[in-house]
């Protein structure tokens, strides 16, 4: 009778287990979860909707084709790293079988740590930083998380160079945030470039995250009299810091990198930032047919101009989406370990025209396209062209 | 010359945090209570002047409807939040101040959302600089060290010279003998708040115009900054205030400026710690005694 009873339980517990594991990755309707996990809310909550905004539209016109469904779950994680750990063991829990996310640099990093145990494909829209995708300390690129965003070191290493060939400048300063991941890999990455082409680095001056008063520095930067001053942060300190940067008698061209998108929104007097120049992965003034035809669906559903966070989220949807369906036509199971390989590889081979250019990888998991430079004139942030 | 340039910059963070010192210290004086909503009537203060600038209202008066949303909005909570609880022990007035600035917080995150507005300082100071012998003073630094310094002028003044000011002394030094020397105590409470935080109002437009962008949470900061100031300078002591507000300003301007930016909060803390150590009572306070 004992034995029985135990049978009974392991019976049950073997059925119990095998529902469970043929629930993992789809759903009911046969769709496969896709996570997406974005800060909608805080301090960078602007870049967090963009993003979501982009991949939900490429999300919702794939689905609209018929054929493989894609459903997506989302997370709101503040833009804080605890969270954002806490919202993908969440939406592991919900049977996700790849990721969209995270959104900016040190949250990404915080989900890349517990990802990668998962080996859970996935694709950051804006994490610009190279440790994303590659751990300098063990020299290994971190295989499962891809980005459809530039790094840090391509930006800083293109805008130095942009400077000293367009604008003819001399001498250069940076202000960045000493406590940002983003901030230093740009700053690193400017200064090294500026060193190798002769560009002279005549002040870097640091700054606290948080921090609202910047005159102290820029006070030393204006004693330094650089052709340009680059602030390699996003753009709610930069909106105050360009403001101060005038009071203090700065009277560099300023530059900066994708974090400036959006800044406009946050100034009062744009002539603060007349004459900057930034890099970006986008611009909506492109004539490229994708582009447009993606700007008009993203008005259509949104009723704004996408910018370039919603662009890259749109890129990373599709980029994903592509090798995903390649796994499923592979008839693998969605959320089993081969499925997620089989994802991670096809993400490797990519070649896919996205709205941000064609899109392939190199061996860092880092796309290879050319980036825009926006400049501010008038008032306005114009398309400057491709460099 | 560049050292005067970091000099002016202190000063006019160190009259910002001044201002907002004053207040807590003016409620520290009176009711013994650590109004740790005070940050958060700077944020009110900056959402109004944003709103009435927004509804076309002229800079000038939209400074006025800030300064007085903000005394009125600090009556009201003496009114709603402080005054029931007159009688009761000190700390369940702390835990109340702390309740009251949670709730403007998050009123503002509902009202406001989470994302940063900008202000409109440049429409109610010009940006620009003024070079006296090669030295450029950006003109919002002039206004805000001008304007301060008149304010608490003037503070100083009332609280000497005048009938209320002599009231809100005595409240402040003994408020039972006052009362039954017939000083009405409410009323005279009532006009501490009012006061500190129309100062509070005046140091929440110079402070936004020097820092154009509005965030719910931006007045935790700034209050806990101002409060470090009037702790410094011997809470309770208008003085005290003034010359922790500066010496905090100033403090954080050259640690700044030598590259050590990282460590701004922590020599700002420091300080505390040390003058604390060396002088419990602060700068200007009076020693307290224990009576038993």
């Amino acid at each position: 009778m004992k034995k029985f009873r135990i049978l009974a339980v392991m019976l049950v517990s073997a059925l119990l287990v095998s529902s469970l594991a043929s629930c993992g990755g789809t759903s009911a309707s046969g769709a496969v979860k896709v996570g997406i996990l974005a800060p909608l809310t805080g301090d960078v909550a602007q870049y967090g909707i963009a993003v979501s905004n982009g991949a939900k539209l490429y999300l919702d016109e794939f689905n609209a084709k018929g054929g493989l469904q894609i459903e997506y779950v989302e997370y709101d994680e503040e833009g804080d790293p605890a969270k954002a750990v806490t919202g993908y063991n969440h939406l592991v829990d919900q049977g996700i079988t790849a990721l969209i996310g995270d959104v900016t640099t040190t949250p990404t990093l915080a989900v890349v740590e517990v990802a990668k145990a998962d080996n859970m494909p996935m694709i950051t829209a804006s994490a610009t930083a190279a440790s994303v995708t590659y751990d300098a300390e063990s020299d290994a690129v971190n295989g499962n998380v891809f980005r459809s965003c530039f790094i840090d070191p391509f930006q800083g290493t293109k805008m130095a160079s942009f400077v000293q060939e367009k604008l003819s400048a001399k001498t250069a300063a940076v202000l960045f945030c000493s406590e940002d991941d983003y901030s230093i890999g740009l700053k690193d990455s400017f200064v090294e470039q500026a060193g190798r082409i002769g560009l002279e680095v005549v002040s870097t001056e640091a700054f606290a995250k948080g921090a609202t008063d910047f005159q102290a520095q820029l006070t030393n930067i204006a004693a330094k009299a650089p052709d340009v001053l680059f602030i390699s942060y996003y753009y709610g300190d930069v909106a105050l810091a360009a403001a101060q940067a005038k009071e203090a008698g700065v009277s560099a061209t300023l530059i900066g990198a994708d974090g400036w998108a959006g800044i406009m929104e946050v100034l009062t007097d744009p002539g603060v930032i007349e004459g900057a120049y930034y890099c970006s992965g986008y611009s909506s003034d492109d004539t490229t047919p994708a582009v447009q035809e993606f700007i008009k669906s993203y008005q259509a559903k949104y009723g704004e101009v996408p910018n370039m966070f919603a662009a890259q989220g749109y890129d990373a949807a599709k980029v994903i989406v592509n090798a995903v369906q390649k796994a499923v036509d592979a008839k693998l199971q969605p959320g089993s370990a081969e499925f997620k390989q089989a994802v991670i590889d096809n993400l490797k081979a990519t070649s896919l025209d996205c709205v941000t250019g064609h899109i392939t990888y190199d061996e860092y998991n880092n796309p290879e396209k050319d980036a825009v430079i926006i400049n501010v004139k008038g008032g306005v942030e114009t398309f400057w062209g491709k460099y | 010359m560049q050292f005067l340039s970091q000099l002016i910059n202190g000063l006019q963070l160190g009259s910002i945090y001044a201002l907002v010192a004053l207040g807590y210290s003016m409620v520290y004086g009176i009711i013994m209570l650590l109004n740790f909503a005070h940050g958060d009537i700077i944020m009110v203060g900056g959402y109004l002047a944003m709103l009435a600038i927004g509804a076309g209202v002229a800079p000038a008066f939209a400074v006025m409807i800030s300064i007085f949303g903000c005394t009125i909005l600090a009556v009201i909570i003496e009114k709603g939040a402080y005054k029931p609880l007159r009688s009761a022990p000190r700390l369940s007035l702390l835990i109340t101040a702390i309740g009251v600035s949670l709730l403007l917080q998050n009123l503002a995150l509902l009202i406001f959302s989470a994302n940063a507005k900008p202000f409109p300082g440049t429409s109610i100071l010009p940006s620009g600089s003024v070079s006296i012998g090669g030295l450029s003073i950006g003109t919002t630094a002039i206004i805000t060290i001008v304007v301060s310094v008149v304010s608490m002028a003037a503070l100083t003044l009332v609280v000497q010279k005048t009938k209320i000011g002599k009231a809100m002394r005595a409240v402040s030094e003994d408020t039972e003998a006052a009362q039954l020397m017939g000083i009405p105590v409410d009323l005279i409470i009532s006009v501490t708040f009012a006061i500190g935080s129309a100062l509070a109002g005046i140091g929440s437009i110079l402070f936004c115009c020097r820092y154009p962008l509005l965030t719910p949470t931006m007045g935790s900061m700034l209050g806990l900054k101002a409060f470090i100031a009037a702790v410094l300078g011997g809470i309770g002591s208008i003085p005290g205030a003034v010359v922790g507000g500066f010496a905090i300003g100033l403090a954080e301007v050259f640690v700044n400026s030598v590259g050590l930016s990282t460590w701004t909060d922590a020599v700002v803390f420091g300080i505390l710690i040390i003058v604390l150590l060396a002088r419990p009572s602060g700068f200007f306070g009076r020693p307290m005694v224990e009576k038993v």
